[in-house]
Formats: structure tokens, C-alpha cells, sequence
């Protein structure tokens, strides 16, 4: 019996023992004229909490025999196992109905009982997103220890050469691979630097017009129109790079009579700059409309113009919550992978000019483990460990960047 | 007195000029900013549509096509499986022998059929499984054309590059013209890039199964992480204590919704994938890491939703007697469903568009049925653009555009639903 039908099948039971656990209720509820023998509870809230005491036990025990069944050497999808653990878990289901059905009278605190456990269910559900952080921390740090007992740690970190094509003979020369990620890191600041070249002067600027000169028609039709850059999926920004601005830089640049790659850093950078413009901007946006009217009537009121006002006076007051959005902002360039997947390089080179072809962090793991899975050979295993870095490097900008946009809304609030 | 205020005057007077430049300048600055901006993205869209509007029309070649029922039924039992598996390459070559009989060398054959797409005779068996009665008939076949006649037909192989450099011969351009003149050549529209699965060759190639899989992945994705989402909200907003526990859940959903999607990726892979055992490139273990993915921003667009919900509400309710669950269930909670349903629909929007985590749980491979269930090997939209985008044949750019404009197109819709959502439902209290 496979897992989803058992689990249809306790979805069946579940309903049944709400019905049957409200008919009982109903059943001790006294003559509406003489209202002697007064339920506590609702009928329905006494079937609610026999239906959670069908579903839970039962759930457990499914859940349970299904992680636990491998490791005892019990195939669950078996026949024979299967149907042991459909048994077990519809037996204790039964008998965790028949329990609290048995314990139904006009005193039981059902509600205070079902309200209990609701409460500890919606606990449960925020404790997800704690789960999902410990999940990525350990699944990376451990697979990521793996890679270091093959590869030292200082190799990885500062070692300049980047070739994990792991030979398939052991006698074969250079077979163990090299895991230098140094030309890794500088190739994703080098397309990170370019994007923010890109998004920060432009996404600042656009910022400052809309939230100072527009008037509030023009913000209210331009600002909805730049939040659709937000939102294009950035397979598209990937395809846009590969297929139309690479190409284009290319010709440009030979025209100029310039050598210029044709997955040039240049190019992923700049398409990659058009993307996080507008969460610049958005952000920026909010940052200086939250500056008090106070601080620019003051300037005004001394003769500055406006856009001395902007420059001297909002803006330093800005500054703070500008920069934690331009980390957020690197942070996003960092981790974004389709643009560069479809349109850098994946041959890891050492170079600062934006016309090379250079590697990403994230362009690695991907050609690391879309192609072949062998789960041991150091190759496989270091996209864990670039996971692990860009984690890290992407958490500490998160936080930085995160404290210092609140503390600055504290500022002002 | 009056001489400094003279002397002040003459002094802002002298630079005022310079002043007043700086400020249009900059003003002038920030409105390029914005064009720019704008530019940028008209250049986006003009430049996807440009690139795949053409795909939407097919180039057929119309044939004179005799089927001989001896040949491609011998047991004459009609059976549609056996009419499925049987040769309609030969009539198909047949009609087009007879088209140009002054083709005879063999050489010259073989780059004759070569108009024909290779998925033709499928689909001419296809037609004969549908329909029995063709057999012995002679009638007038629309054949898939190759996709080099299909990017010729539509201007986007040039006539003046030299003829080793493109894949079409002058001959082939020759009967092509020829078919053109006499109207044997007609471009409908291409229903089958909606109703077909991946394909190795581009005129064949459709979008279908990536939609299933994207609508799998996302059902997957919705069921899960919705009702996690708004218990989780409903918690942090209505009964969480202020305590370190209750700040180490903030945090770690502030966190995650910045953490970059491709550790999430990896988070499927070690676990959902190596540890579990779960299969690969289906729905079922996409759909889990988006939910992964989209929950953080589900969760910060539900407690908004119910921090928007008034006092008032709750007081009325506790004051007629319910309890603090009930005050949430039957009054806050409805209340805040529209906010809800509308960050719900933004953060499904994000999962549709999503495809670096996909890329690390195996939804890359080359899957030409469409999947049935969440269990099925399949891909989704943004990982079919990506795939198409990475072929060789010139005729995978338009239909990579096209898959995008789809793309867009459901982005478009599910983020205008939200928007209507909100000025529908939305209460000012």
C-alpha cells in the first residue's frame, strides 16, 4: 500500500471520527426545555477533538515507520512491510478514536483540549522556517566536511588555480583536480561590480527624481511600470544577455578594435545591473521619502536649491539606509545565477577586465551538479562548499544590511 | 547693516547663475535615470516579442499524397496501433518525387526530403490512426516542414550568406521558391507548440509539458507552503510570547527570504533528494523546495494582512464570549484573506519564474512526454527557455522567445489577479 493512499485513507478516518465524535456529543445533549445534563463544548468541537486524535497518533506512527523502516532494513514499499505499516497506523488511528470517543461527557473541556493543540500546531508551522535555515546550514557544512577531508580548506580558499574536472582513470595525469576558488571569487565581484556600476548610479538617480521632482501622477504610472523589471523571471534576463547584448558588445568592441570574449563579464554584468535597478530604486525610494519635510524646508528656508537641498542635506540623511540597500543589492548580484549561467563563462580565469570571460560562484555549482552524480568524488562536493561560501557571504550582507536599513527607520520614526 | 545684505546679494547673485545650472543638470540627471530605466525595459520586451512572435505561425508543405492501403496496412485490420507504427515515411517521399520528378540523383533526393521534418510521418501516421478512411485515397497533405524551411520561410536566414555558411542549399531555396509560387507552402497557426512536448527538433518542439510541470510544481508548492504560511503568520501575529525564540524565528524569515535561490537548490538536493531518497526532476521534490523558497514571503504578506485587521474586531469578538482561537479563525483570519491570497499569488508568481533550484534537483533532463503526476520526470517553463536557449538550431531562438512570452504572459495574469484582489477586496478601517 503506498504512503499517499494510506495517507487518503487516514484523511477518510479523520472525517469519520469527526462525524462519529459529533454524533456522540450530540447524542449526551440534553432536551433544549429542561437543559439539565449542559454540554461544555460544542458538538462540533467534540468531534474536532476526536478527529485530531485519529489523524495525530496515526500521522506520527506513518511518518515514523516510513524514515525509520530503511535503516532497520525494511523496505516500506515492500509488499509485505507496506502492509504492516497500514495496519499499524490504522489500528493506533482506531484505537486513538475509540480512546477519545470513550472519554466524551457533557463536562470534557473539548474546546480548551482542540484550542491546545491548535495552538501547538501553529507554533509548528513558524518553527519551519527555523528548520529550513538549520537544514541548509547542516546539509551544506556537512557535505561541504566531506570535501575538505579530501581538498585542505586553505587550498580551497586561496588557491589560484580552479580545474575540478576530475580525471576517470587514478593514474591519469593531473587526476586529482585542482579546487583553487580564488579565480571563482574575483570573477563573481568582477560581474557583481560591473551590475552595481550599472544599478547603483542609475537605480539612485531614478530614486531621487520620482521621490523628489515627479509629481505624484507620473510616480504612480512610472514606479508600477519599473517594478515589472522587478518581477521578469531572470531566465529572460539570461536569454536577453546571451542572445542580444552579448552579441552587441561583441561588435562594438571589435569595431573598436578590442579582443572581447563572447561570454564577456561585460555583458552578464551590465544585463544583471537591469535587473537589481529597480530593487535599487525601490528601495532608495523608500529610504529618502521617509527623510522628515523638516529637514528640507530647514535648507530651503537658508536659500539652498533643490537640488542642493537633495545633495547636502537628504541625501547624507539618507546615507544609511542607502548603503543597506545597495548591500542588498550585492547580496542579490552575488547569488543571482541564470544570467550568468546563460551568458559568463564557465572557465575560471584570473582577470579584472569586463571585456574576459569569467566564472561565477553560482555558475560553477550549477555545471558542477547538472551534469554527472557520483555523490563521493571531490568534483560534486565542492559545489557544496562554493554553496557554503556563498551562504555566508550572502547571510553577513543580509544582516549588516538588514540592521542598519532598521536602525535607520528607528531614527526618524 | 544694509551694506552686508547688499554685499550678500551681490555675492548669491553672482553664483546664482551657476546655481540654478547645477540644478537642472541634475534634475535632468534623475529624469535620464528614469527614461533610461524605462528604455531598458521596453528594449526587453520589444526584443523577446520581435524575436518570438514568429514562432507562433508553422511553415507546411502541401503534398499530393496516395496512400496505399496494401503497404501500410497488410493485415487490413484497421487496428489504429498497428496504423501508428506503420511506414508513411515512403508516401510522404513518394509525393515529393512526384512534385519535382526532375530530381533524380541521389545526392539531390536526399536533400529533398530534407524539407520534410522528421516528425512528419508521425504525424501523417497519426492522421491515418484518426482517420482509416485515407488509405487508398489520394488527397492534398499539409507536412511539417524542416526548421531551416520554416526560418527561411520566415525571412530569418538570409538569401546573401554565402552557401557554405547556412544550412539550406540553393537547391532546396530553389524548390522552396518554387513551392511558394504555386502556393504549396502555407503558414497557419502553430497549434502544436501549444500541444506538444519537448522535442530534439525545433518545428516539433512545444511547450505543453514544461506547463504541466510548471502547474504541477506549483500545486506541489501552494498546497504546502500556503497553510504553513498563514499558521506561521497567524502565530508570530496573535499568540507568539516577545521572547528569543519568537526573535530567532523573525530573523531566520527575514533571512531566508534574501538567501539566493540556488542554496535552496542545494538544501533539495542533499536532502530532499540524497537523504530522503525522494525522485528525481519530478514535481513532487520542485514543488517542495519552491515552498521552501516562497514561504518567507507568503509569511511577511499574511502578518501584514492581519497586523492590518483593527483592535476593534478582536475586542468585539472576545467581548461576546470567544476564545482567542476563535477570535482568530472566525473573524481576524477572514478578514485578512484578501492580503493574504494577494501575497500568496506574488509569491507563486516567483516560484513560476524561478530556475536555479530546479537546475539542482534534476529538472534539466530532456523530457519529451508530458508528465501525469507530481512523481513523473518533468521540467518546468523557466528550465524549458533555459534548455531551448542553450540549442544550437537557429530555430530554438524563436521558440525560446515564444516560451518566454508564455511565461510572461502567466506572470502577467497572476500578478494582475492579485492586483484586482486587492482593489476588490481591500477595507479601509
Amino acid at each position: 500500500m503506498s504512503a499517499t493512499f494510506l495517507l487518503l485513507v487516514l484523511a477518510v478516518l479523520t472525517a469519520l471520527a469527526y462525524a462519529y465524535g459529533r454524533a456522540r456529543a450530540m447524542a449526551l445533549a440534553p432536551a433544549k426545555s429542561t437543559g439539565a445534563n449542559k454540554l461544555h463544548s460544542l458538538p462540533a468541537q467534540h468531534g474536532a477533538l476526536v478527529a485530531l486524535w485519529a489523524a495525530i497518533p496515526a500521522g506520527i506512527a506513518l511518518l515514523a515507520w516510513t524514515l525509520l523502516a530503511p535503516t532497520f532494513g525494511t523496505d516500506s514499499e515492500a509488499t509485505l512491510g507496506s502492509w504492516l505499516r497500514a495496519a499499524a497506523v490504522v489500528a493506533i488511528g482506531v484505537a486513538g478514536v475509540a480512546y477519545a470517543a470513550s472519554r466524551i461527557t457533557p463536562t470534557l473541556r473539548a474546546r480548551n483540549h482542540v484550542e491546545v493543540v491548535v495552538r501547538g500546531l501553529l507554533f509548528l508551522a513558524s518553527a519551519v522556517a527555523v528548520l529550513t535555515t538549520l537544514g541548509i546550514v547542516l546539509s551544506l557544512l556537512f557535505e561541504s566536511l566531506r570535501f575538505f577531508a579530501l581538498v585542505p580548506p586553505q587550498d580551497f580558499l586561496f588557491g589560484l588555480t580552479w580545474s575540478p574536472q576530475t580525471a576517470i582513470r587514478a593514474d591519469q595525469v593531473g587526476s586529482s583536480g585542482q579546487f583553487g576558488a580564488v579565480p571563482v571569487f574575483t570573477g563573481t565581484l568582477l560581474i557583481s561590480a560591473i551590475a552595481m556600476a550599472v544599478a547603483a548610479p542609475i537605480g539612485l538617480m531614478a530614486a531621487i527624481w520620482m521621490a523628489e521632482y515627479a509629481d505624484e501622477r507620473v510616480r504612480t504610472t512610472v514606479k508600477p511600470i519599473l517594478e515589472i523589471l522587478a518581477g521578469v523571471p531572470t531566465v529572460v534576463y539570461g536569454f536577453f544577455a546571451a542572445l542580444t547584448v552579448a552579441p552587441i558588445i561583441k561588435a562594438v568592441g571589435q569595431a573598436l578594435g578590442l579582443e572581447v570574449a563572447s561570454e564577456s563579464a561585460l555583458a552578464a554584468g551590465a544585463v544583471m545591473g537591469i535587473m537589481i535597478l529597480p530593487f535599487v530604486a525601490s528601495i532608495s525610494d523608500d529610504v529618502i521619502r521617509a527623510v522628515p519635510i523638516a529637514l528640507r524646508h530647514g535648507s530651503m528656508a537658508l536659500g539652498a536649491t533643490k537640488s542642493e537641498t537633495i545633495r547636502r542635506v537628504v541625501f547624507p540623511a539618507a546615507l544609511p539606509g542607502i548603503v543597506g540597500g545597495l548591500l542588498l543589492a550585492v547580496s542579490r548580484a552575488i547569488g543571482e545565477t541564470m544570467i550568468v549561467v546563460m551568458a559568463a563563462g564557465l572557465t575560471a580565469r584570473l582577470s579584472a577586465n569586463p571585456l574576459d570571460a569569467v566564472t561565477t560562484v553560482t555558475v560553477q555549482i550549477v555545471g558542477l551538479l547538472t551534469g554527472d552524480q557520483e555523490f563521493d568524488s571531490a568534483k560534486t562536493l565542492s559545489a557544496f562548499a562554493l554553496g557554503l561560501v556563498l551562504f555566508f557571504v550572502t547571510l553577513i550582507l543580509n544582516v549588516i544590511a538588514l540592521q542598519v536599513v532598521r536602525r535607520y527607520r528607528e531614527a526618524y520614526d | 547693516m544694509t551694506d552686508t545684505s547688499a554685499a550678500t546679494r551681490a555675492r548669491v547673485a553672482a553664483t546664482l547663475k551657476r546655481r540654478y545650472r547645477t540644478e537642472r543638470i541634475f534634475r535632468g540627471l534623475g529624469l535620464a535615470a528614469v527614461v533610461l530605466s524605462l528604455l531598458a525595459l521596453a528594449t526587453l520586451l520589444t526584443d523577446v516579442v520581435g524575436k518570438g512572435y514568429s514562432a507562433f505561425r508553422q511553415t507546411y508543405i502541401t503534398l499530393e499524397i496516395t496512400l496505399d492501403p496494401a503497404a501500410l496496412d497488410p493485415t487490413g485490420q484497421r487496428d489504429p496501433a498497428e496504423l501508428l507504427r506503420s511506414d508513411t515515411q515512403t508516401p510522404l517521399r513518394d509525393a515529393l518525387r512526384n512534385r519535382f520528378p526532375d530530381v533524380t540523383s541521389t545526392a539531390d533526393r536526399r536533400a529533398l526530403y530534407q524539407l520534410l521534418s522528421p516528425s512528419a510521418p508521425f504525424i501523417l501516421a497519426q492522421a491515418v490512426a484518426d482517420d482509416p478512411s485515407l488509405l487508398g485515397r489520394t488527397f492534398r497533405f499539409a507536412a511539417l516542414a524542416n526548421d531551416e524551411v520554416d526560418t527561411l520561410i520566415k525571412g530569418s536566414i538570409s538569401r546573401d550568406v554565402p552557401e557554405d555558411q547556412r544550412r539550406i542549399t540553393d537547391k532546396q531555396i530553389a524548390w522552396i521558391d518554387q513551392m511558394v509560387e504555386a502556393g504549396d507552402i502555407t503558414t497557419p497557426f502553430n497549434w502544436a507548440f501549444f500541444t506538444g512536448g519537448d522535442s530534439r527538433d525545433p518545428e516539433s518542439a512545444g511547450i505543453l509539458g514544461a506547463a504541466v510541470g510548471s502547474a504541477l510544481t506549483l500545486a506541489v508548492a501552494l498546497v504546502l507552503s500556503f497553510p504553513l504560511a498563514v499558521a506561521a503568520a497567524i502565530y508570530l501575529e496573535e499568540f507568539a510570547p516577545d521572547n528569543r525564540w519568537t526573535y530567532l524565528i523573525e530573523v531566520n524569515i527575514n533571512n531566508l527570504a534574501a538567501v539566493p535561490s540556488i542554496i535552496f537548490g542545494l538544501l533539495g538536493l542533499a536532502v530532499f533528494l540524497n537523504f530522503f531518497g525522494l525522485p528525481r526532476s519530478a514535481p513532487l521534490v520542485g514543488g517542495l523546495v519552491l515552498a521552501l523558497m516562497t514561504l518567507p514571503v507568503i509569511i511577511i504578506a499574511a502578518r501584514g494582512a492581519i497586523n492590518a485587521v483593527p483592535p476593534s474586531i478582536r475586542e468585539a469578538a472576545m467581548g461576546i464570549g470567544a476564545s482567542p482561537i476563535q477570535v482568530v479563525f472566525h473573524h481576524v483570519a477572514p478578514l485578512a484573506l484578501p492580503g493574504i491570497m494577494t501575497g500568496t499569488i506574488i509569491g507563486m508568481a516567483r516560484a513560476l519564474g524561478e530556475t536555479a533550484p530546479l537546475l539542482m534537483i534534476g529538472m534539466v533532463a530532456f523530457i519529451v512526454d508530458v508528465p501525469r503526476g507530481v512523481t513523473d520526470a518533468a521540467t518546468v517553463l523557466p528550465v524549458q527557455i533555459f534548455l531551448w536557449a542553450d540549442s544550437s538550431e537557429r530555430a530554438f531562438v524563436e521558440r525560446t522567445a515564444a516560451a518566454t512570452l508564455v511565461l510572461l504572459g502567466f506572470l502577467l495574469l497572476m500578478n494582475a489577479t492579485a492586483v484586482y484582489l486587492r482593489r476588490r477586496f481591500e477595507v479601509r478601517y
